[in-house]
């Protein structure tokens, strides 16, 4: 068989799965955030917590405890992190320090995963199951929530209660994470991930070396690290590592789970708001958008242009053999076009172009399909300015989902869609502007520059993937990229439900013969294209002196 | 619910509370129940898939192992892993596609490939002359393993074409015919070749 049929079959196969899994997980998801009925378990988590789960929330107090939940997160995080070595099941491993801990404890409580330390040396198994694989389980839950809040303002009308934190948060994680999890993880341990709690076995080699045998519980937190859209690899290799992901099998296992809800949200968005098209519109965007980067990424990556790709041969530094070209690219461009960031081959040695693209996907804002909820509420938001800019064509008030466009509307979409390219532009220039920020640059010239670009965009987009060759565990990039990430995070979350309340406090408006369509092809067009030219004005110039130079030199 | 004051105070409890809660019940008991299962349903997957002879660990049939300086064991690709292959220090190169850096390695692994295989230097496979993403990359391509099977054969004073017949039976072709790609196991094989007699 030619690497092009295999490669073809191979994202063949990969379509077919999430085709399979969307109606009834995107229609599971719809009941599992209309349904009325608490489960016992979770009504003995609501008394142990204290909260009343059939409180409805306005968008403020929906907001205060969502931010209060993170920001107990962070904190407990950050202490379990410096307070390790005090602590059982820490293999050994040191306290971590003050500017890393922080930088980690923000980087898994905003979904983000950037990891500037190494799995291996760093962390002990309770910090890594105990703290980051529960930010990886309640991130993705928080993400999920606040795209049903969204959903919800679009739904209810004369209404400022747009539902309750806590009751979708662990909805979210007990009814739709956890029991995937577990089904997967049973997959990956019996396809050869590792999941025990042994401190590691030395071993003679046969060549007569030594070599330490790694353990931990791998399964466990790789599988929501990929369902949860988090990244963040129990190793240092992320899933490059054959104790993360053995086969070819888990490989495309793994880019299956981390675009399964993303994906299936779509569906629950439709089923929501009483339209399935509406949703199908939102999906054949991210599909379109993904495709046209997974083709023109596996293209660069089987050409290899780049003086040290064509002298090797082929563009297979920093990729496994069991992977190759074709399965590592459809990695890249899944992980990036999520909020995921694992990585199964290393960005920094792709194709000048190729790392562009990947850069350029996350610079989207990551819609293609995007996180778990952060996905969808990017897209929805992009909408709303689609809709907007159609209705200044035509000279008509915009419309969308039977809710007006007003003033204020615009002014939270705008400021949501500027958040993200501020932190990264403002940021990257400082970086650059520094002699010591710019001595932590791996590699020269503009694939230098590539380098810390990437860092900000992924820390900003909640990404986590790295060009990995900057040395980003310095005090400058831990609180820079920390802060960038919780700005990246929770400022387009907190806009993203006021314009929640403000959608659900209007009346709904009748549908006229003027009202723009939103579920067909030319909106669907229109829909791609401002998110592609927003995202290519903002940052095209950058892309030109980073990767583009380095591609075409 | 009813405290009139200190609305984000109590907010911030009921946040400390629910994560606490969540640590129990994701963190710990989740993590705990799955490593049971693994140790009673799949005890060798789980561990590591190790592979023992006589009696003793040799390794992982996950994770590669270096054989510089050893003519008469197949070589694994090159390793950015610490001092090579070493799995407390996973990593790649991150070199870019241009890097000059990247060049010179490349080139200086090519000429040394080819030196020590004897094949000309421009068909040197890919996989010989770059660095894998974890640094532990167990596996090489069948072509980079064909280009082996001579100066192997002869370190070992063994016919070539048992030692063909070993790489391909430690060969994976693509799973399920086509994920992936096709890969030779170079521990697996090295083992084999130490029970295959010769020398």
């Amino acid at each position: 068989m030619s690497d092009t049929t295999a490669g073809l079959l191979q994202v063949g196969l990969l379509l077919a799965a999430l085709a399979l899994c969307y109606r009834p997980l995107g229609g599971y998801m719809a009941r599992v955030f209309t349904s009325e009925r608490d489960l016992r378990v979770e009504k003995v988590i609501y008394r142990l917590v204290g909260v009343d789960s059939k409180a409805d929330q306005r968008w403020s107090a929906y907001a205060v405890s969502l931010l209060a939940f993170s920001f107990a997160s962070v904190v407990l995080l950050y202490a379990l992190l410096r307070l390790q070595e005090h602590l059982p099941l820490s293999i050994g491993m040191a306290g971590v320090d003050p500017a890393l801990a922080f930088n980690t404890a923000a980087s898994f409580v905003t979904n983000t995963n950037w990891q500037a330390y190494s799995g291996e040396t760093a962390m002990g198994h309770l910090a890594q199951m105990g703290g980051l694989a529960v930010q990886n389980f309640v991130s993705g839950a928080v993400g999920i929530a606040v795209a049903v809040a969204l959903i919800r303002g679009f739904t209810r009308s004369r209404t400022d209660r747009l539902g309750n934190f806590w009751v979708d948060l662990v909805r979210a994680c007990f009814r739709i994470l956890l029991p995937i999890a577990v089904v997967s993880t049973v997959v990956l341990i019996a396809s050869g991930v590792v999941q025990n709690l042994s401190g590691g076995t030395d071993i003679a080699t046969l060549a007569g070396g030594h070599q330490t045998i790694t353990g931990g519980p791998v399964a466990s937190q790789e599988v929501i690290k990929e369902l949860g859209t988090n990244g963040g690899g129990f190793y240092n290799a992320n899933s490059a590592h054959p104790f993360e992901n053995p086969t070819p099998f888990t490989n495309l296992f793994e880019i299956f789970l981390l675009l399964l809800i993303p994906v299936s949200l779509t569906r629950t968005f439709g089923l929501m708001v009483g339209d399935r098209k509406q949703g199908y519109a939102v999906l054949g965007v991210m599909a379109s958008i993904w495709a046209v980067l997974v083709v023109a990424v596996t293209t660069l990556e089987v050409r290899h242009p780049g003086v040290a790709l064509q002298a090797a041969g082929g563009a297979m530094e920093g990729k496994e053999t069991r992977f190759g070209e074709w399965a590592s690219s459809l990695f890249a461009v899944s992980t990036t076009g999520t909020s995921t960031g694992a990585v199964d081959s290393f960005h920094s040695s792709y194709t000048g172009v190729g790392g562009g693209l990947l850069i350029f996907n996350m610079g989207l804002g990551e819609i293609a399909p995007g996180g778990v909820g952060t996905g969808l509420y990017g897209m929805l938001v992009l909408a709303i300015l689609t809709v907007f800019v159609a209705g200044l064509m035509v000279g008509r008030t915009p419309e969308y989902l039977r809710k007006k466009i007003t003033a204020r509307e615009m002014k939270l979409v705008s400021l949501n869609i500027l958040t993200m390219p501020l932190l990264v532009l403002i940021g990257t220039g400082i970086a650059m502007s520094f002699a010591a920020p710019r001595a932590s640059m791996l590699n020269a010239g503009p694939h230098g520059l590539s380098e810390v670009l990437y860092a900000f965009v992924s820390a900003s987009n909640n990404n986590g993937s790295a060009f990995a060759g900057l040395s980003a565990n310095t005090d400058f990039y831990n609180i820079a990229l920390g802060l960038c990430m919780l700005a990246g995070r929770f400022v387009p979350i907190v806009l993203v439900l006021a314009l929640a309340g403000s959608l659900a406090r209007q009346a709904e408006v009748p549908r006229t013969g003027g009202t723009l369509p939103t579920h067909g092809p030319l909106f669907a067009g229109m829909l791609g294209g401002v998110a592609v030219i927003v995202a290519g004005l903002t940052f095209f110039p950058v892309l030109a002196l980073g990767p583009l130079a380095e591609g075409l030199a | 619910m009813t405290t009139p004051v200190l609305p984000a105070f109590r907010h911030g409890w009921a946040g400390l509370r629910m994560i606490l809660v969540m640590t129990v019940i994701l963190g710990l008991a989740y993590p705990l129940a799955m490593t049971g299962f693994a140790w009673i349903a799949f005890p060798g997957k789980a561990d590591g898939s190790l592979v023992s002879r006589d009696g003793s660990d040799v390794g992982s049939a996950l994770i590669g192992q270096s054989f510089t300086g050893r003519p008469d064991y197949f070589q694994g690709r090159p390793s950015a892993a610490g001092d090579g292959y070493d799995p407390l220090a996973s990593s790649a190169s991150n070199l870019g596609p241009t890097s000059p850096v990247l060049l010179a390695d490349v080139d200086q692994r090519r000429a040394a490939v080819a030196r020590l295989d004897g094949t000309p230097a421009t068909e040197v496979a890919p996989d010989a002359v770059t660095a894998s993403g974890s640094g532990l990359d167990p596996d090489i391509s069948p072509a980079y393993a064909a280009q082996q099977v001579d100066r192997v054969a002869a370190a070992r004073h063994l016919d070539p074409a048992v030692v063909r017949r070993l790489v391909e039976e430690n060969t994976d072709g693509r799973q399920l015919g086509f994920l992936g790609e096709p890969r030779v196991n170079v521990l697996m094989l090295n083992l084999a070749l130490d029970g295959a007699g010769g020398r």
